[in-house]
């Protein structure tokens, strides 16, 4: 036991050395320093915890990125043609050149370094705080890391509806970048928004989203990670839903040498919904790993999880979801589903679908399958004269096809559907 | 429930029938808790090297046993207590416990059981399990159907019924003791080659302190005559049990196992960690049923046994099967994952369980599947109930390695809530490393379906017994598993596990 946390205590401080606390004075400095106390006393994942059983975090943890090589997107960049306001960042820095000017009816946008000098902000009450609150029980010294050392990101409060979307695009342009992004978002009661994420960021991004969503508010989020193959990503989503508000995420993933996604989601207050989904395809050197926590810490709330993956030649699919229903928190109704398809021999599917449940007038339940394409269906198609390569497509997007569902927004469905039938063609 | 203690003199009304008159009157409350005054030889108090020796010698057992009895305990002495369960487990001082008593009586070993001091087979038949075999012919239970009989008592085998006859049939049922003893090249070759000295912390303690269990060898072709169970006794007080049962079906045989298990109230909790190795060479079979009724401890969670098994079926040859069947409803903690390695090609296992929380009990309970020969199956069925401030977790592993091609896996863990105090828990891990095999796994939770209760309150039956009829209902898929022996105890079991539950 010594010895591992030997092990532990050296690449924490190794990586906390090779960092240092960005700018800013004012009302971000205590935050910092207290996640940077955290991320100390909880020290970086090993690879022989428990929570990353089926994920190395080496070379998340590690001080230096692995290099990855910038792809430029087959079928230009996602939500094209939308109507959105734009926040670029490249390799992790804001691209004022390439973004939209940050005004939107409705909503208050800030960018974390401009006003991290400041006295006071609003972000104030949520900087840190729904991360803070999130380590427990179980600890994510990735976001405590984030915290501490994120130089730049979104701040964004909405009191109305703007009407369109904010879509913070992640380009990747250098080979070695190494990128850290906090974002943070407040809803006001009744307010709406959605908000959209996408590109591959950079060579290595360690991303926090903090989402609060007050009573009535409705937050949508789709993200759409890719494509590049070399690329490692950790990505954690705070939400803390309060009661009647709706919140949706949805993540599609393309590639990557790696990718951890947490989402940590508290249902605080009644009659509160989360839906959290993700469709995944890999192909190759993949690894991917959707971790998920569901608080339910109120009464007659609503949670769906929902993850698809469609893994070949040797990709790596991991999901680890957990139901917490807390004692009181009755008329819970919670669901959870992961399935994989396995498209060859070498590929894997690592699940880990939890439920604790301490209240008594619940319903939850989980399903999670592994397996291959079915070969009736398969034979079904052939025999009405289908290809055996589009019959094979076919099916593995009508899979897909139940995760992509749980994206309200048709358009946004839609315009993710037409670019897993590319990436499938492109590839059979 | 408290009115139910004067049953004898209620007045029954007629159309009742007897059977449930003795189901209600069970319901009182743990009916094993009383303890037979006899005399016991304890080892001293504690652990240590000589105490491993003294339970060795005790045995009359040959050096190389010794010597692997002493390996295991350095090892263990740098083993730390495993933390990873959805369990409280209280501080246990392992020095303050007794690692061998035996009945006085039993000091000089009886020939046969005309020899047993007549108390101790009077405490077997208390507890309904007569050891004398004309009293099991000449009883009607079980319909002429003969059960064989390993009775342990505290730290030593009593005897075995039907030893003759089934040795007819070239099948060996004897205490591990024994077998050490008779039958060293088996033992030799078998043990600890499922459940290795190193496995885990309570596997090692045990593999060094072991004092009995039961040893079963089906020779080739052999279907086992008749059912053999064993049936586990703590007597004594801070003692704890450590049994070990070693089982090898060889080629083509088959045998039904039963387990049971009672000890006496006591306030002080008392350690019991067992190992049980199942062998199943190509196309054996093997069914292995548990009914665990240790003591559960009081409704505010004094004394209980503290339950800490390792269970492990190796399915060697092709085409071999093992079924692993529990009800666990006694034991203030409950530690315990019967697994199967489906090593030979089309080999199957199978775990059926039932796992039932009341009061302050805890079970963190389940299976491991791990997929190693092709075209191998498992089934899971879990059932998990618990009420007043009880934590039931199932705790499972379906494991698909890269050449188990053409495997499959169907699990499903139902867990039911009576009263919101409780809780209950579902820990799977899935891991699946090739494409051709396929891996369903499906899991809920919810509460006692009112309207049932409502249907079963509008008949006349008591809210009790109509919770109990409920979950029995959902029980269904397992009871029907069970052999006929235990069956009916197990339906009843349920009933009495959940008394004080509701209202």
């Amino acid at each position: 036991m010594t010895v591992r946390t030997d092990l532990r205590a050296d690449a924490t401080a190794a990586l906390v050395a090779s960092r240092s606390l960005p700018p800013g004075g004012g009302w971000i400095m205590p935050a910092r320093a207290d996640a940077l106390r955290r991320l100390r006393a909880m020290g970086v994942p090993q690879k022989r915890d428990e929570y990353w059983r089926f994920t190395d975090p080496g070379s998340l943890v590690a001080p230096l990125p692995l290099p990855a090589e910038p792809m430029a997107p087959e079928d230009g960049e996602a939500f094209e043609g939308l109507e959105a306001l734009r926040v670029v960042f490249t390799d992790g820095v804001f691209d004022p050149a390439a973004s939209d000017d940050l005004a939107l009816a409705g909503v208050e946008i800030d960018r974390l370094a401009a006003v991290a000098e400041a006295d006071g902000h609003w972000a104030q009450d949520l900087f840190g705080v729904l991360e803070r609150e999130g380590q427990m029980p179980v600890p994510r010294p990735l976001a405590a890391l984030n915290t501490a050392f994120a130089p730049d990101g979104i701040l964004i409060r909405v009191t109305g509806d703007p009407g369109r979307p904010i879509h913070i695009v992640q380009r990747h342009v250098a080979a070695a970048s190494d990128a850290m992004l906090h974002h943070v978002v407040r809803v006001e009661p009744g307010a709406r928004l959605t908000l959209l994420t996408s590109g591959p960021a950079a060579a290595r991004l360690n991303k926090v989203i903090e989402v609060d969503v007050a009573e009535g508010g409705v937050f949508h989020h789709v993200r759409m990670q890719g494509r590049d193959h070399g690329r490692r990503a950790a990505t954690h989503l705070f939400a803390r839903v309060a009661a009647r508000a709706d919140f949706r995420s949805f993540t599609l993933t393309f590639n990557g040498a790696l990718t951890r996604n947490e989402a940590i989601v508290t249902l605080a207050g009644d009659e509160a919904r989360a839906h959290v989904a993700g469709a995944s395809v890999g192909d190759g050197e993949f690894h991917h790993d959707d971790t998920v926590f569901v608080t339910h810490a109120a009464e007659a709330c609503e949670s769906r999880q929902v993850f698809k993956k469609v893994l070949r030649h040797g990709a790596v699919g991991v999901f680890q979801g957990k139901i917490l229903v807390r004692p009181g928190a009755q008329k819970t109704d919670g669901y959870q589903l992961s399935q994989a398809l396995l498209l060859d021999e070498r590929s894997q599917f690592l699940a880990k679908p939890e439920l604790e449940i301490y209240a008594d007038d619940v319903k939850c339940s989980h399903g999670s399958t592994a397996g291959a394409l079915d070969p009736d269906a398969l034979f079904y198609l052939r025999s009405r004269g289908v290809t055996e390569a589009e019959a094979k497509n076919l099916l593995t997007l009508a899979f897909l096809r139940e995760a992509l569902d749980e994206i309200a927004d048709e358009r946004l469905a839609e315009d993710l559907s037409r670019r897993l039938e590319a990436w499938l063609r492109r590839r059979s | 429930m408290a009115a139910l203690d004067t049953i004898d003199s209620l007045d029954v009304r007629e159309g009742v029938d007897e059977a449930t008159v003795a189901t209600v009157a069970s319901l009182g409350s743990y009916k094993y808790g009383w303890n037979t005054e006899i005399e016991t030889d304890f080892a001293p108090m504690g652990l240590d090297e000589e105490i491993v020796r003294l339970i060795s010698r005790k045995n009359g057992e040959p050096a190389w046993m010794t010597e692997w009895r002493l390996a295991a305990f350095a090892r263990w002495q740098r083993m730390e207590h495993p933390d990873w369960a959805m369990l409280k487990i209280p501080p246990i001082d392992f020095q303050q416990q007794y690692y061998y008593a035996r009945p006085k009586s039993m000091e000089t070993r009886p020939k046969s059981l005309d020899e047993v001091d007549p108390k101790l087979l009077e405490t077997y038949k208390k507890l309904g399990i007569p050891l004398r075999e004309q009293e099991i012919l000449a009883g009607v239970e079980g319909a002429g159907r003969k059960v064989a009989v390993d009775a342990v008592f505290d730290s030593v085998s009593v005897g075995t019924t039907f030893r003759e006859e089934l040795a007819r049939a070239g099948v060996i049922f004897c205490s591990i003791s024994e077998a050490i003893r008779e039958h060293p090249e088996l033992v030799r070759k078998y043990l600890g080659s499922v459940v290795p000295p190193s496995d885990n912390f309570y596997a090692t303690l045990n593999s060094a302190v072991f004092s009995d269990g039961s040893f079963v060898y089906v020779p080739p072709g052999v279907r086992c005559p008749m059912e053999l169970s064993t049936y586990f006794r703590i007597n004594a007080e801070n003692t704890g049990q450590f049994e070990r049962t070693l089982i090898i079906a060889d080629k083509g045989s088959y045998v039904s196992y039963l387990e049971g298990c009672t000890a006496p109230k006591r306030d002080t909790a008392q350690l019991h960690a067992a190992v049980v190795e199942i062998v199943a060479e190509e196309d054996a079979e093997v069914k292995y049923s548990t009914v665990q009724n240790w003591y559960p401890g009081d409704a505010e969670g004094r004394g209980g046994i503290l339950n800490f098994v390792t269970k492990r079926a190796d399915c060697r040859g092709d085409r071999s099967k093992v079924m692993w069947t529990q009800v666990e409803t006694g034991s203030a903690i409950t530690w315990k994952y019967p697994s199967c390695i489906l090593r030979g090609d089309d080999s199957q296992g199978e775990f059926y369980s039932i796992a039932i929380t009341n009061n302050r009990q805890q079970a963190d309970t389940g299976t491991k599947m791990i997929h190693l020969g092709k075209r191998t199956r498992s089934r899971i069925v879990s059932k998990g109930i618990s009420a007043g401030e009880a934590q039931n977790t199932y705790r499972g592993l379906v494991s698909m390695h890269p050449k188990a091609a053409g495997s499959r896996n169907y699990t499903q863990c139902d867990s039911l809530l009576i009263g919101d105090r409780c809780g209950a828990h579902t820990v799977p891990y899935i891991e699946v490393r090739n494409t051709s095999s396929k891996v369903e796994h499906e899991a809920t939770t919810s509460k006692v379906n009112e309207d049932q209760l409502f249907y079963c309150r509008s008949r006349g039956m008591t809210e009790e017994e109509a919770v109990a009829l409920v979950v029995n209902g959902f029980c269904r898929e397992v009871l029907q598993v069970l052999p006929m022996e235990f069956m009916v105890e197990a339906q009843s079991l349920v009933a009495i596990s959940l008394e004080g539950s509701v209202g």
